[in-house]
C-alpha cells in the first residue's frame, strides 16, 4: 500500500549562502495493508522528515513515494489533495485549524469534505469524541483553546474520522493518559483490521511493540549518519 | 475532468512596467488556489486580468461555460463577460465600501444580482436575501439597515452574501480579510470554507497572509516582480519552500 | 414680427436639435445627447423643452404650454409669450385645438391625437442616477440592458414603506428595451406614455439630452409580480367639476384645515365646467349665492 523506494531530501537555504543540507538518501520502505510499520531512530534522524514526505509535506528530491497508486514524488498537487481526502490519512502531533470552528465540526470535515451527509459525519465524530473522553460539553468550542492533550485527542478523531486505506501517526500517544492512550492503541488495531497500512512514530515502547509489525531505523537512510 | 479556469500565458505591462508575465495555471472545480507575494508583486493585476476587469497585453483564460464549455473570456463581448461576472462569477473586494452599494439595505444589496439575472417577485428575492443574511451570519431585523451601519465584519459577510446569492461557480478574492480584527477574520475564515465546500466552490484568493491560504488554500502560488517564483499544494510550499524568495517569506512571518 | 429668427434659435442649431429628435425616435428611449444652447430664462425653467418646441415648431402650429398641468403659472405663460414673440405662432389653451404642447410634470387629461407633439421638460434625464452616480457606467448599463439596478430602487421603496412609493418620475421600459426616465409626471401619469398616438419628446436642457417615445409606443412602468404597478391619485372628486377620473391637486383654502380638491389640468376642469359639471364645493358655493 506504501511504498518507498531510493527517496532522497536536500534543503537548499537560499538565504544563508544557498547552503545543501542533505537530510536523507535512498530511503526505502513497504508497508502492506492490515500492517503497521514503526520508524525509529533518534532526534533529528528523519523520522518525521519522512513521513511528511509520504504526505507530500515535503518534497522529495527524487525516489518514489507511491500510496494506492499515486506516485507522492511525481503527483500533481490535485492528484494528493485527492489522495489525502480518500486514501492517506495523517495525524500530526499539531492540531492545526480554523479559530472558533466548533470541535465536533472540526472532526467531522475530512468526512464532509467526501461528501457525507451531515448528520452522519456528526455522528461519526461525537462517536470518537466520546471514545476519546473528551466531554460532551467541550464538543462546541473550537479546540484551540483545549489543553495540549485534549487538542492531541482531537486531532486523533479527525484522523480516524475516515477509514483511510493509509495512515501516518506521528506520536499520536505522547502526552496522553493511560486511559486514551488505550483508546488510540485500539483505534490503531483496528484499522489494522480494517486493512489499513500505517506508518507510526512511537517514543512509547510498549506501544510501539503492541501495534507495530516492523521497525525501521531512519537513521540507515542519514546522510552522514552511516 | 475539465479544468473551470485554464489560465495561459497571462502578461500584463503598464506601458515599460511590468505587471505580471507569463502566468499560467489550471483550475479545477472545488479547488481554492491561494496566490501570495508582497505588494507590487503583481498578484492584484493577475486577479484583475482574470476577473475580466483589466485587459492583458497577452494569454487566455479559459472559463468552462455552462452552455458552451471552454471559451476565453478575454475574447468575449463585455455582455458576456458581464452576465458571467454577475451569475459564474463572483468578486469579494478587501473593501467592503468596493464592493458593496452603501446606500442600498442590506436586503437590496443581496437582491440586486438576483433582479440583475429577471427575478421580479418581491417576496422571492427577500426571502432569498434573508436566507442568505442568516448564511453569514448577519441578523434578520438588519435586512432594511445600510451597510454604513454595519461593523467592517458585517460589511464584509454582506459583501459575501451579496456575490454568491445567484450560485457562483467561480469566486475571486482580493485580500477579503485585509483590514479586519483578527478575531473576525477568524470567523470569516470559518464561514468562506463552509460555503466553498458546501457550494463545491471554486476560489481564487490574493492575499499577503500566509496563516489565510494555510487555512483556506488548497494550492498556492507565490509571486515576485511580476513573476509565478513557485507554486504547488500549499502546505508543502509553506513547510518545505524551494524558492530563495518563498524561504525569506515563511521565515519572515512572525510567530505568536 | 420681431427681429428675432423664428422661434428664437438660428437654423442650424435647430437642424442640429431635429437631428437629436430623429434620432430619439429611431431609437425610442434612448438618450441622445445634444449641444444645448444658453436659452434666455434659467436652467430648471425648462430650457430644454424650449429648445425641442424651438426645434419643432412651424409657423402654421397653434402652441400650448401647462406646468403641472395649468397654463395660467408664471412658467407657462412666460414660456407661450416667449414663443409669441420670438415665433408669432398661435397660442391657446385648448389641448384639442394645440399641435405642440410642451409640458412640465403632467400629461394633459384630454386624450391626444396623431396630429399633436407633446415635449416634456426634463431636469434629470438619467433615471439610473441616483443609484449610479457615473455617467461612464450608467452609459454601459443601457447600452448592455443592464437594469438590475432600476428595481433595487423600488425594492428599496417597499422595503421601506411597504409599497413602491416612488410616485412620480415613476421608471418605465421602452419597447422592452430602454428603461427611461418619464421626467417628474406623476405616475397617474404613467398609462398615457404607452399607445399614445401623439409624438412625445424630451428635452433636457442643464444635461443636453433628447429622447422620444414615437406614437403608439410600447411603454411599461417597471414593476415586481407581487407588488404590480398602480396609477394612484387621491381618492376624491374635482370640487370643482366633479371629475372622478383625472389627477388631483391639494389645495389649502383657509388656516383652519379647509382644502379642496381641484383638477391639476385646468383646461379639462374648465371644459367640463362649461360642459355642465359641478363639483361639490362649486355647487354648494354657487348655491349660497343664489
Amino acid at each position: 500500500m506504501i511504498e518507498l523506494d531510493d527517496v532522497s531530501k536536500t534543503f537548499t537555504l537560499h538565504n544563508q549562502g544557498g547552503a545543501v543540507i542533505p537530510v536523507m538518501e535512498r530511503a526505502g520502505l513497504r508497508v502492506a495493508r492490515g500492517e503497521c510499520v514503526a520508524l525509529t531512530g533518534k532526534s533529528g534522524a528523519g523520522k518525521s522528515t519522512l513521513m511528511r514526505m509520504i504526505y507530500g509535506n515535503y518534497l522529495a528530491a527524487s525516489g518514489r513515494i507511491v500510496v494506492g497508486d499515486v506516485d507522492v514524488a511525481a503527483a500533481t498537487p490535485r492528484e494528493i489533495l485527492d489522495l489525502r481526502r480518500h486514501t492517506l490519512g495523517y495525524v500530526s502531533q499539531f492540531l492545526r485549524v480554523v479559530p472558533r470552528v466548533p470541535t465536533l465540526d472540526v472532526v467531522a470535515e475530512p468526512l464532509l469534505a467526501l461528501g457525507h451527509g451531515r448528520a452522519e459525519a456528526l455522528e461519526r465524530a461525537g462517536t470518537l469524541l466520546t471514545r476519546l473522553n473528551i466531554p460532551e460539553r467541550l464538543w462546541q468550542l473550537s479546540p484551540t483553546t483545549f489543553s495540549g492533550g485534549e487538542q492531541q485527542r482531537v486531532n486523533i478523531a479527525r484522523g480516524f474520522a475516515h477509514d483511510y486505506p493509509a495512515l501516518l501517526l506521528d506520536e499520536p500517544t505522547a502526552s496522553l493518559d493511560a486511559m486514551n492512550r488505550e483508546t488510540v492503541l485500539c483505534l490503531v488495531e483496528e484499522a489494522k483490521v480494517g486493512g489499513a497500512a500505517i506508518v507510526g512514530i512511537f517514543h512509547d515502547e510498549s506501544a510501539r511493540a503492541r501495534v507495530c509489525d516492523r521497525e525501521i531505523d531512519v537513521s540507515g537512510f542519514t546522510p552522514g549518519l552511516t | 475532468m475539465t479544468p473551470l479556469l485554464q489560465v495561459r500565458g497571462i502578461t500584463k505591462y503598464y506601458g515599460a512596467r511590468l505587471g505580471c508575465r507569463d502566468v499560467a495555471f489550471d483550475l479545477y472545480p472545488g479547488e481554492v488556489m491561494g496566490i501570495v507575494g508582497e505588494s507590487g508583486s503583481g498578484k492584484s493585476t493577475l486577479l484583475g486580468c482574470l476577473a475580466g476587469q483589466l485587459e492583458p497585453d497577452a494569454g487566455e483564460v479559459l472559463f468552462d461555460t455552462r452552455a458552451d464549455g471552454p471559451r476565453d473570456t478575454l475574447a468575449m463581448s463585455e455582455p458576456e463577460r458581464r452576465m458571467l461576472s454577475r451569475t459564474d462569477w463572483a468578486f469579494v473586494h478587501q473593501h467592503a465600501r468596493d464592493g458593496l452599494r452603501m446606500g442600498v439595505s442590506a436586503g437590496g444589496n443581496v437582491g440586486e444580482r438576483l433582479m440583475a439575472v429577471g427575478a421580479r417577485h418581491y417576496g422571492d428575492i427577500r426571502s432569498q436575501a434573508t436566507d442568505w443574511l442568516g448564511r453569514v451570519e448577519i441578523p434578520d431585523d438588519r435586512i432594511d439597515d445600510r451597510p454604513t451601519a454595519f461593523s467592517g465584519g458585517m460589511q464584509q459577510r454582506l459583501q459575501i452574501a451579496r456575490n454568491l446569492v445567484t450560485g457562483p461557480r467561480l469566486v475571486f478574492m482580493d485580500e477579503p480579510t485585509g483590514g479586519l480584527d483578527v478575531s473576525v477574520q477568524a470567523r470569516l475564515l470559518d464561514l468562506l470554507r463552509g460555503l466553498v465546500r458546501e457550494m463545491g466552490l471554486s476560489a481564487i484568493i490574493v492575499t499577503h497572509d500566509l496563516a489565510v491560504v494555510r487555512l483556506l488554500a488548497d494550492r498556492l502560488m507565490v509571486m515576485k516582480d511580476g513573476h509565478v517564483v513557485e507554486s504547488g499544494l500549499t502546505d508543502q510550499v509553506l513547510d518545505d519552500p524551494q524558492h530563495g524568495y518563498t524561504q525569506l517569506l515563511v521565515s519572515s512571518v512572525l510567530q505568536v | 414680427m420681431s427681429d428675432y429668427n423664428f422661434a428664437y434659435l438660428d437654423e442650424q442649431t435647430k437642424r442640429m436639435i431635429r437631428r437629436a429628435i430623429l434620432k430619439g425616435l429611431a431609437v425610442p428611449g434612448y438618450q441622445v445627447p445634444f449641444a444645448s444652447r444658453e436659452m434666455p430664462m434659467p436652467y430648471g425653467w425648462g430650457t430644454g423643452g424650449v429648445q425641442v418646441s424651438a426645434a419643432t415648431l412651424t409657423p402654421e402650429d397653434r402652441f400650448k404650454v401647462i406646468d403641472q398641468g395649468a397654463d395660467d403659472t408664471t412658467n407657462a405663460v412666460s414660456i407661450r409669450k416667449f414663443f409669441e414673440r420670438t415665433a408669432g405662432v398661435e397660442v391657446t389653451e385648448e389641448t384639442e385645438a394645440a399641435t405642440i404642447i410642451q409640458t412640465r410634470h403632467r400629461i394633459p387629461e384630454a386624450p391626444l391625437s396623431e396630429d399633436q407633439i407633446l415635449v416634456y421638460q426634463v431636469p434629470i434625464p438619467e433615471p439610473l442616477r441616483f443609484l449610479e452616480p457615473r455617467e461612464t457606467e450608467t452609459r454601459k448599463m443601457h447600452s448592455l440592458e443592464e437594469y438590475g439596478l432600476m428595481h433595487v430602487k423600488l425594492y428599496e421603496d417597499i422595503s421601506q414603506h411597504g409599497a413602491i412609493a416612488t410616485a412620480y418620475a415613476y421608471p418605465v421600459k421602452v419597447e422592452g428595451r430602454y428603461v427611461m426616465d418619464p421626467s417628474p409626471i406623476p405616475k397617474f401619469d404613467n398609462p398615457k406614455l404607452a399607445d399614445c398616438p401623439a409624438i412625445q419628446l424630451f428635452g433636457a436642457g442643464r444635461e443636453q439630452r433628447i429622447y422620444a417615445l414615437p406614437p403608439y409606443s410600447d411603454v411599461v412602468s417597471l414593476d415586481f409580480e407581487d407588488h404590480p404597478f398602480e396609477a394612484s391619485k387621491a381618492d376624491h372628486p374635482c370640487d370643482l367639476c366633479g371629475a372622478r377620473d383625472s389627477y388631483l391637486d391639494e389645495v389649502i383654502t383657509d388656516d383652519r384645515g379647509g382644502r379642496m380638491f381641484v383638477c391639476s389640468d385646468t383646461d379639462y376642469c374648465r371644459t367640463r365646467q362649461a360642459q355642465g359639471h359641478l363639483g361639490a364645493q362649486l355647487a354648494a358655493k354657487q348655491e349660497g349665492a343664489a
